[in-house]
């Protein structure tokens, strides 16, 4: 009997045209903590819906205890002995932690739900790996924690041999991070495997045994942890070669069109944002680096005023605007390309003109403010400007009246661009500007953000792609679970200490980057 | 004539009870995460299907089978389309509602030959428990009513047992809660929810046995009257706290005996017919108002502890 618990021989799977999984080669040693790493859209998710029955791949094998597997559904993954801590909790918050764990697998007696077995069996299982919690508790009531582990107990209350933990530390605090290191290590001396996907470096370093790290769908590199180094790791992960499109340098800085104060956000008593305070000046591209999740998008949020914050000041053109309606940050001069494009950035269903004219559908040509006509728009005006935009960025379209949903990403995200910049903001801010966007109109669209700032105005670019930052940013912030954790000129960022800083590792090494 | 007397008592769990058993109906669906608003036209067909069987037969009780049988059947529609074949609940329960309406009243003219109501000689209704009189209170209270009545009650208690008490129950709760959840761990979602729609036109059926048999013993067009549509709003307004559901459906109960009270002491008609719908609502406004009060309340404490 070999001792790898699970193999992955060759796992591919396409979704549509992009390819998740490309050829994925990994082997589970038994009672080991295989941490598998990488970027954002590397492939480790697909993977570990594969493996745990969510997806199917398009080829490839499973093989389980020496055993070929085709899992048809999660059940089957978890009768072979599978168990997943999803990222997003699947618990029940009005019952108590012994009735989420036995759910679906209940001790009876006489027909009746055995709960002193139940709550016996959460009590042992808790003992036996040293996860503190409470069987009456109400599931509703309990920290992040806390509920991770009530889903760490119905993965083993099912017998779990192997127990796959997506981004388990997102939610948690420190303290909390560092009791589940230690109930990883204790069940895996006890026998049982453990996956741990994540992109934080100082984690693997610290609880993993092995490292799988998958780039763009392939593993990019395997290491025995002990005899590795977070530098390799980074490199491993992010490795790609830097394209650097040049910034033609930092021209005249002139007044501060932003400025954030220590501006806290919290959402479901979670803090998202904690004490962040940068400024934006015009003529400068100020970039956001970090790992999706850190806390990028609800600070976006709280400058537009989409999200309340919960402390702190935000300041647009020298005008304090914290607490204003998004309107009145609009008219003060704020311009915003939205990380989702399909849902915030664009009315899918309406056309490209209609689209074009949101938000400068009350000022002439397209608006009448005053006289006969008043509260109309004119139509011939929305659409001789719309052609106009489509022509000078090059809008790849069947005509103005098509919709948005239908065009592609990378000319969508133009027509979002197109609106967003006529509105001659002193400010922009720039989300994800170029995800999932084709290499053509990365280029185009770089162009255009480094015209508008030769302009004379302020970017704030946020953005999870380093060589994104590196080509267009004069400064870059990093930001780790909410927090900004180092600061880059562009003198002094480089892939590799801008990727350290994204993963935590500067900020749990105690390291100084900023200098 | 004094308006609170024993007999009032039985008068208000008279009115009360079809909603009872509608309410309960809504209230299993709701937990399973079945928005059930086809509770009207069930019942209505219920009612229909009772006098229908009771005719025929000759037997109440045979009446108050086919009326639960039929009623249960006629919820596969809402059940299947749903839970199977994920069409839009509601849309489907204005279908049945609409249809309801429009069967019954055929139905009464094709095979009875009448409109409006039906009410034939010898038409045999649910009977009363005679042997409960003499029994201080509870004789004064149930001896003229039919045994559905204190059925209702004894249902809903078990209903709730079996709620809070079986791995079914549990997995019920946990189907109407979160699903996605709920299928990981092996319960097939889309069963449970169907036949937890089909229970509930089951309980759909009694209740309009319950108004067409054991409240009077006729049939009219459209005799259920809006009492399907309170009990939706009662489940709706309790928020699914179980104890609060019979609390609301005696409000209208008592509402409703109060209007005939007043009837009785020459208060005009339509004031008397509209003030128990009037009524009801107001209670159960107060009563989500309590109701979600006390909940924030009881967590606030907790909130902070985390």
């Amino acid at each position: 009997m070999s001792t790898a618990a699970v193999e992955l021989r060759a796992i591919s799977r396409r979704f549509d045209a992009v390819v998740a999984n490309d050829g994925i080669d990994l082997v589970l040693a038994r009672g080991t903590v295989h941490a598998v790493m990488g970027e954002n859209g590397a492939g480790k998710s697909t993977l570990m819906s594969i493996l745990f029955g969510l997806v199917r791949p398009d080829s490839g094998e499973i093989i389980v205890d020496g055993e070929a597997r085709s899992f048809q559904s999660p059940l089957d993954a978890i009768a072979a002995g599978l168990g997943m801590v999803h990222q997003h909790f699947r618990l029940f918050d009005s019952m108590t932690v012994a009735e989420n764990v036995v759910f679906g697998a209940e001790p009876t007696r006489g027909g009746r739900i055995d709960r002193a077995a139940a709550d016996a069996r959460v009590r042992s299982l808790a003992e036996r790996y040293g996860l503190d919690t409470d069987p009456q508790a109400r599931v509703g009531d309990l920290s992040a924690g806390a509920r991770q582990r009530v889903e760490i107990l119905k993965a083993l209350h099912r017998d779990a041999r192997i127990l796959i933990l997506d981004e388990p530390t997102a939610v948690l605090t420190p303290s909390e991070v560092t009791s589940l290191f230690t109930v990883i290590r204790r069940a895996a001396e006890g026998g049982t495997t453990v996956v741990l996907v994540t992109h934080k470096i100082q984690e693997v370093l610290d609880v993993s045994t092995e490292v799988t790290v998958l780039r763009d769908g392939r593993v990019s590199g395997r290491f025995v942890t002990a005899d590795t180094t977070s530098a390799e790791l980074v490199r491993a992960m992010t490795g790609r070669e830097v394209e650097v499109v040049a910034n033609p340098g930092t021209g005249t800085l002139g007044e501060t069109v932003l400025e954030v104060e220590g501006v806290s956000v919290v959402d479901a008593r979670v803090e998202r944002v904690s004490n962040v305070s940068l400024a934006v000046r015009r003529g400068e591209i100020v970039g956001i680096a970090g790992v999706s999740g850190n806390g990028q998008h609800d600070l976006v949020a709280a400058i537009l005023g989409t999200t309340p914050v919960s402390a702190g000041r935000i300041l647009l053109g020298g005008d304090d605007v914290t607490g204003a309606p998004v309107a009145a940050r609009r008219s003060a001069g704020l311009a915003v390309i939205p990380e989702d494009r399909r849902g915030e950035g664009s009315a899918v269903t309406m056309s490209i003109t209609e689209n074009l004219s949101l938000g400068h559908h009350r000022q002439p040509p397209i608006g009448r403010p005053k006289g006969f006509g008043r509260g109309w728009m004119s139509l011939p005006a929305a659409r001789t400007r719309a052609s106009e935009q489509i022509s000078s960025y090059d809008i790849r379209t069947s005509g103005e009246k098509q919709p948005v949903g239908s065009l592609s990403g990378g000319n969508a995200q133009k027509v979002v661009i197109a609106r967003e910049l006529a509105f001659d903001a002193p400010l922009l801010i720039a989300e994800q500007p170029t995800q999932g966007v084709d290499v053509g109109a990365i280029e185009a669209i770089h162009g255009r953000l480094l015209d508008y700032r030769a302009s004379g105005r302020g970017i704030l670019l946020v953005s999870h792609e380093i060589s994104e930052l590196l080509a267009l940013a004069d400064r870059v912030l990093v930001m780790f679970a909410g927090e900004i954790v180092a600061e880059f000129d562009r003198s002094q960022a480089s892939a590799e200490r801008i990727g350290a800083a994204m993963a935590g590792a500067a900020a749990a090494a105690g390291e100084e980057w900023t200098a | 004539m004094s308006i609170f007397e024993w007999s009032f008592v039985a008068a208000v769990l008279t009115s009360a009870t079809p909603i009872l058993f509608a309410a309960l109906a809504g209230a299993l669906c709701a937990q399973a995460g079945v928005f059930n608003i086809a509770l009207e036209g069930q019942m209505l067909w219920g009612a229909f299907a009772a006098v229908a069987g009771s005719y025929y037969t000759g037997n109440a009780w045979a009446g108050v089978l086919v009326a639960v049988l039929s009623t249960a059947i006629y919820s596969v529609i809402l059940a299947v389309g749903a839970a199977r074949w994920k069409a839009d609940p509601i849309i489907i329960a204005i279908g049945t509602n609409l249809l309801s309406l429009g069967l019954t009243g055929f139905l009464l003219r094709v095979l009875f030959d009448t409109s409006g109501s039906f009410a034939p000689q010898g038409l045999n209704g649910i009977g009363t428990m005679p042997f409960l009189n003499g029994i201080p209170v509870i004789g004064d209270v149930f001896a003229g009513q039919s045994v559905l009545v204190p059925l209702a009650f004894v249902l809903i208690v078990a209903a709730g047992l079996w709620l809070r008490l079986t791995p079914g129950g549990l997995r019920l709760r946990g189907v109407g809660e979160h699903p996605d959840a709920a299928a990981t761990l092996g319960i097939g979602v889309a069963r449970y929810q169907a036949w937890v729609t089909i229970l509930g036109g089951g309980l759909c059926g009694l209740a309009g046995a319950q108004l067409s048999l054991g409240n009077v013993t006729l049939f009219t067009e459209n005799m259920t009257a809006g009492r399907g549509w309170i009990a939706v709003a009662a489940v709706i307004l309790v928020a699914n706290k179980a104890f609060w559901l019979p609390v609301a459906c005696l409000g209208f109960g008592a509402a409703e005996a109060l209007g005939f009270r007043l009837q009785g002491i020459g208060a005009p008609q339509q004031l008397t017919d509209a003030a128990p719908y009037a009524i009801t609502l107001v209670v159960l406004v107060i009563m989500r108002v309590v109701v979600t009060r006390r909940r924030t309340h009881a967590l606030t404490p907790k909130e902070t502890l985390v």
